[in-house]
């Protein structure tokens, strides 16, 4: 009896211990990142495709202080508000003092200097697909960024949300293994780069199952908003009916067909697009045109 | 060289597009409801005849542009409290997309109506001047209307 006591033990200890080797928070090395040099110039697109200053602005932020990106926006979910933190070049209060290794880990592993996970309000597991280049040019262009010593605000996040080993469990399920879309050819290879990796389209126009992992089997289908307000729109070719050109002109200009304007986030999205070269918000259309038609389902739970 | 007469154009068009609201709207919509949804695609209209311009889907003409900058200023003129009484959100009807806040809210409202009306003045007073100036006008006219959007409409 005893004997069987010390068993279970043994192998619940064992499971404890793969759960927190399988949960643990997997940092990028400098070996991970050796013979990378960052172009500042190169680092300006991707900070733009990237789409940074739309959550790291301070809110109403325009022209040149959307580079200031000392936080603050609050993002609801079904999990708690999120606050954007300070990431400005502020050593202190943003991200100034930290090293290369450190910046790849935060962005394509959602890891922190401390070595904790970060929340997946921050699209590192569209940010895993970016090309190391492409990060070591943005990291370049981010010693250019301005700093701000705006303090960060701490999340509103309740049990069992607050326990950050749980994210260890969500990249587990959900950390992407490769790009959802197949793409052979220019320039549907270039837009599903930008779209899946950089853009980080799907973590808004893609819905999500109750652990709040996407569902890629709806892909760019649409979901709720998760603020409450609405429904972010499918851009599949079921939803998105609009030309090509219309499409690539909306993405620079921000104007829809009817001459209506783009709202909220994608407003955002639009001050970002409008920087990047023609090619890329065609590749962007092409991308788009390409999804599998998956309707638009109104009635889903959120 | 034959010009066509830009405000008769401009007034067709505009007759136009208010009488396919009309035609789209059913007869139990309220006649504040036609009236502001009218208003809405007078701006839609003249904001696509510059928008298309700066595009270069079209060529720019200085004389569609400015009476197209013009209209938009005469639009954001209309005073809105008979356009939108009392009970007419979209909890109350189902055939509109205005929000409650517009109610509860009527200084942020009529703020936001009047970023419309300054945008509009400030595109009136360079449309005319060429393609870039009247280009660069237009961005901060295409904020000013999502200002208003993203707080007292509805999303589709």
């Amino acid at each position: 009896m005893r004997r069987a006591l010390i068993g279970v033990l043994i192998l619940g200890g064992l499971g404890l211990a793969a759960g927190l080797w399988l949960t643990r928070a997997q940092a990028l090395t400098e070996g991970d990142l050796a013979g990378l040099t960052g172009d500042a110039t190169q680092g300006e697109m991707v900070f733009y495709a990237g789409g940074c200053a739309s959550c790291h602005a301070a809110k109403d932020a325009e022209g040149e202080a959307r580079l200031i990106l000392s936080g603050g926006i609050g993002f609801v979910s079904d999990f708690g508000t999120f606050r954007a933190p300070n990431i400005s070049m502020d050593p202190d209060q943003g991200i100034g003092a930290w090293t290369f290794a450190q910046f790849a880990s935060a962005v394509q592993r959602g890891v922190s200097p401390e070595g904790t996970h970060y929340y997946p309000v921050f699209p590192y597991s569209a940010y895993a697909l970016a090309q190391p280049q492409d990060i070591a040019d943005l990291w370049a262009f981010w010693q250019t960024l301005p700093a701000s010593d705006t303090e960060n605000l701490p999340h509103e996040v309740g049990f069992p949300f607050s326990i950050r080993r749980g994210v260890g469990l969500w990249k587990l399920l959900y950390m992407p293994d490769g790009f959802t879309m197949p793409a052979d050819t220019e320039p549907l290879i270039r837009g599903r780069y930008l779209v899946e990796a950089l853009g980080h389209c799907a973590e808004c126009h893609t819905p999500r199952d109750a652990l709040g992992g996407l569902d890629r089997s709806r892909w760019m289908a649409g979901a709720p908003n998760p603020s409450g307000l609405g429904r972010i729109p499918g851009i599949t070719p079921a939803t998105l009916d609009w030309s090509e050109t219309e499409i690539t002109q909306f993405l620079a200009d921000g104007f829809t067909p009817e001459f209506d304007v783009a709202a909220g986030q994608m407003a955002l999205a639009i001050l970002n697009l409008a920087h990047l070269p023609e090619s890329d918000r065609a590749a962007i259309t092409a991308y788009l045109k390409a999804l599998p038609a998956v309707e638009e389902q109104n009635a889903e739970p959120g | 060289m034959y010009r066509p007469n830009l405000t008769l154009v401009a007034g067709a068009c505009v007759a136009a597009a208010i009488g396919t609201v009309a035609i789209a709207a059913s007869h139990t919509v309220p006649p504040s409801v036609k009236g502001r949804q009218g208003a809405m695609q007078v701006i839609s209209l003249h904001t696509g005849l510059l928008g298309e311009m700066a595009r270069g889907n079209s060529d720019y003409d200085a004389g569609v542009a400015q009476t197209a900058a013009d209209n938009l200023v005469a639009v954001s003129n209309l005073n809105l409290s008979t356009l939108f009484p009392e009970g007419t959100d979209n909890g109350a009807l189902t055939d509109t997309i205005a929000l409650p806040a517009i109610w509860s809210d009527p200084a942020g409202f009529q703020t936001a109506w009047e970023g419309f009306g300054t945008a509009a003045a400030n595109l009136q007073a360079v449309a005319g001047d060429g393609l870039d100036p009247m280009r660069a006008a237009m961005g901060d006219l295409g904020k000013s209307c999502g200002a208003c959007h993203d707080t007292y409409r509805a999303k589709n």
